[in-house]
Formats: structure tokens, sequence, C-alpha cells
């Protein structure tokens, strides 16, 4: 009896972390767009810009662009361009958005492609998750989480098998948080 | 009347041809040679100069104020995603490192956007890094200035309605106690190298 108890109690267990998968996996659909791990990072105090960094992978047939989006935190959501060359940054809104071409993957990170969070009205917490939406010109809108990594973080630390492991933040890059 | 604007024309292009042409010599002169012949014509050919700001903490500065200790100095703006904040943990993290050397050279921080980044709005944001780093912003004449002087390129690019953006050099520049100019830490150069050049800007300080 008792092993029968254990054993279901197991089972649910495996169920219930089955339903969390995809919630940690951090991946979204939006029509032929797959988005992985969105992700920003923790700003300096005060600061009214945030960076916020993603992987798109078009998998459909046609071009599509990512033209806009949104995140709770900020009132307005730009996406840009940036670069670094002959030691000068330069960093531009792209007006037509940013195109991912049919079978294209576009990674948005740090000192390259980027959306950026303007004016943010309440500060961002490292560890914490961010609600917001990334707007297609052909595959619409779909509803995201952007996770906030430390401050300086170079890369998304969420491994998309990893255990639910709260607090672990292992690709944090290589600044510590301050 | 077509002849003399056409020679004009010709005129100014060779002119400007010969300062790039200059310009490039001087920045190869400059980045190429050793690094003892660098500090001689840093000195010299001036890359630095006067300049008045203001601190976070509200207090002027010039350049009087730096006599006496080596400093690295670079300039960026608050509004900026990802080299400003990344500049600044870095120095950070390299003043950490230093211990009791750190109080040997100085870290200093110029906003190349006064409009927005007022001493007041760099004081809460510099809370996030280390005490020791100064951010210094002034009226737009100020900062034009002081960018002249370390031909610092800043320029705003224009955004979403009212709003822009800004195009700034990304590298740090290394001085002497004396103000002379002795290298650079690019942006992104890896933190051995930023130590090294750290510790032999406090060597040279001696
Ligand atoms: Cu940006």
């Amino acid at each position: 009896m008792y092993r029968i108890i254990l054993r279901c109690a197991m089972l649910a267990a495996v169920a219930l972390a089955s339903f969390a998968l995809p919630a940690f996996a951090n991946e979204y659909q939006a029509g032929a767009i797959k988005i992985s791990r969105p992700w920003t990072r923790l700003p300096p105090a005060a600061a009214k810009v945030a960076g916020g960094y993603m992987t798109l992978t078009n998998t459909g047939t046609v071009p599509d662009r990512l033209i806009g989006g949104t995140v709770v935190t900020a009132a307005r959501f730009e996406i840009h361009e940036m670069s670094v060359n002959d030691g000068v940054m330069r960093m531009r809104q792209l007006d037509r958005g940013l195109e991912i071409k049919p079978g294209e993957t576009v990674v948005l990170k740090p000192g390259a492609f980027h959306v950026m969070f303007l004016d943010l009205s309440a500060p961002l917490e490292t560890g914490k998750k961010v609600k917001g939406t990334l707007v297609f010109e052909k595959s619409g809108t779909v509803e995201v989480e952007y996770k906030v990594e430390a401050a300086g973080a170079t890369s998304s630390g969420q491994h998309s098998h990893g255990a639910p492991a709260a607090g672990s933040h292992s690709g944090a890059g290589s600044h510590a948080n301050h | 009347m077509q002849t003399t604007n056409l020679l004009r024309t010709i005129r100014l292009t060779a002119w400007i041809a010969v300062a790039v042409c200059l310009t490039g010599a001087g920045i190869y002169f400059i980045t190429a040679r050793a690094p003892d012949i660098q500090r001689v014509i840093g000195g010299a050919a001036g890359i630095g100069g006067p300049f008045q700001l203001t601190a976070h903490t509200g207090q002027p500065v010039t350049e009087r104020d730096l006599a006496g200790k080596p400093y690295a100095i670079f300039f960026g703006f608050t509004r900026c995603p990802d080299v400003c904040p990344t500049t600044l943990l870095d120095m950070t993290s390299r003043l950490e490192e230093l211990q009791g050397d750190a109080d040997k050279l100085r870290i200093l921080f110029v906003s190349i956007d006064p409009e927005r980044d007022s001493p007041e709005f760099l004081a809460d944001y510099m809370k996030s890094f280390d005490k020791r780093i100064t951010a210094l912003t002034g009226t737009t004449a100020q900062v034009a200035s002081i960018a002249k002087a370390y031909r610092v390129i800043y320029e705003k690019v224009p955004g979403g309605g009212r709003d822009y953006t800004m195009n700034h050099t990304a590298t740090v520049y290394l001085f002497d106690a004396k103000g002379g100019f002795v290298s650079t830490i690019a942006y992104q150069e890896n933190e051995k190298n930023q130590r090294a050049k750290l510790r032999r800007l406090i060597r040279l300080a001696g």
C-alpha cells in the first residue's frame, strides 16, 4: 500500500515537472518565429534603459520582421542595432524593424542587435522575470517573459534542460553582480 | 564663375585629404610606437588638456584636480545599454583587484549627454559602481570642450519622437600623473590586459 502511494506521488511529481518544463525552457512561438530565452540584465541604479536579448529563428518560408514589443516595466520599446568599430560605439533604432529570413537565426545580444526598454518605470530584480510582448510583421504578437540576469551578464544562464534550480546563474558572464 | 567654384572645391578636397592623412599618420604614430615614446608624444601632441566639469558629488573638477596621480578616463552616457555600464563594471572589478593600490590612480567617467546626465542623476547612477569612480558632467559647451581636448567622438542620433541616443568613443584613455597620455584600453579588451595596463600606470607614477 505504502509503495503504491509512493509511486503515485512520484508519478504526480513527474507530471508536475513536465508541466513546468515549457516554462523553464523559456521558448515561445509566434507563427513561424521561434523565440528562445528572452532575457535582460540588471541595469545600474536609476538607469532609464535596459537592453533586451533573445534568439529568433524563422522556421517558415517567408521573411518576417520583429517590428515592436512591450515590457511591463518600461514605457517604450525600440529595436536597435549596435556596433563598436574603430573604438566608437554606434547605436541606432531600426525603423523598419529587424528582418529574420526563412531558415535564419538572429541572435540579439549585448554589443549587437538588441531591443531596448526605455523609460524604465520600475526597478528590475535579478533572477525574476518580467512580462512583455513581441510583435512580428507577419507572425503577429506573442507574450513572452524576459529573465533578469545579473548586472554585466553577457548571456542568459538559463539552460533549456536545466532542473528548476532557482537562483542558478551559471552562465551569467564574467562579471560579478556588485 | 563655374571654374572658380570648381577650383575652390578641388582646393578644399585637397586640404581635407591632407587633414585626413595627417590625422591618420598621427593616430598610427601614437598607437604603433613604443610606450615610452607614446608618453612623450601624448604630452607634446596633447591628448588631454584643461577642462571644467562637475562631479556627481556636486564638486567642481578641473584638470588641476587630477595632478599627482595617474588616471583612466572614458566617455559615455547613462542611457547606454551596454558599453558604459560594462566599462564601469570592469573598472569596479579592477579597483577591487588593486586593493590597497586602488588609491594610487583615479577613474573618471565623463558624460557626453549633459542634457540628461545631471550631477544629481549621476549620483544615483554611480551607486551601482565603485565609490572611487568619479562621474563628470557639465554644460554642453564644457563637455564639447573636454571631448575636443581628448579627441573623443560623440554625436546625437535621433530616435523615436523627440528622443535621441548617442554614438561615442568607447575607449578608456590612460594618463600619467603629469597628464601625459600613456595608452588605451579598448572596449572589451580582456581582463588580464586591463589589469596589466592599470598596474603599469601605477608603476610609472612610481
Ligand atoms: Cu540600444
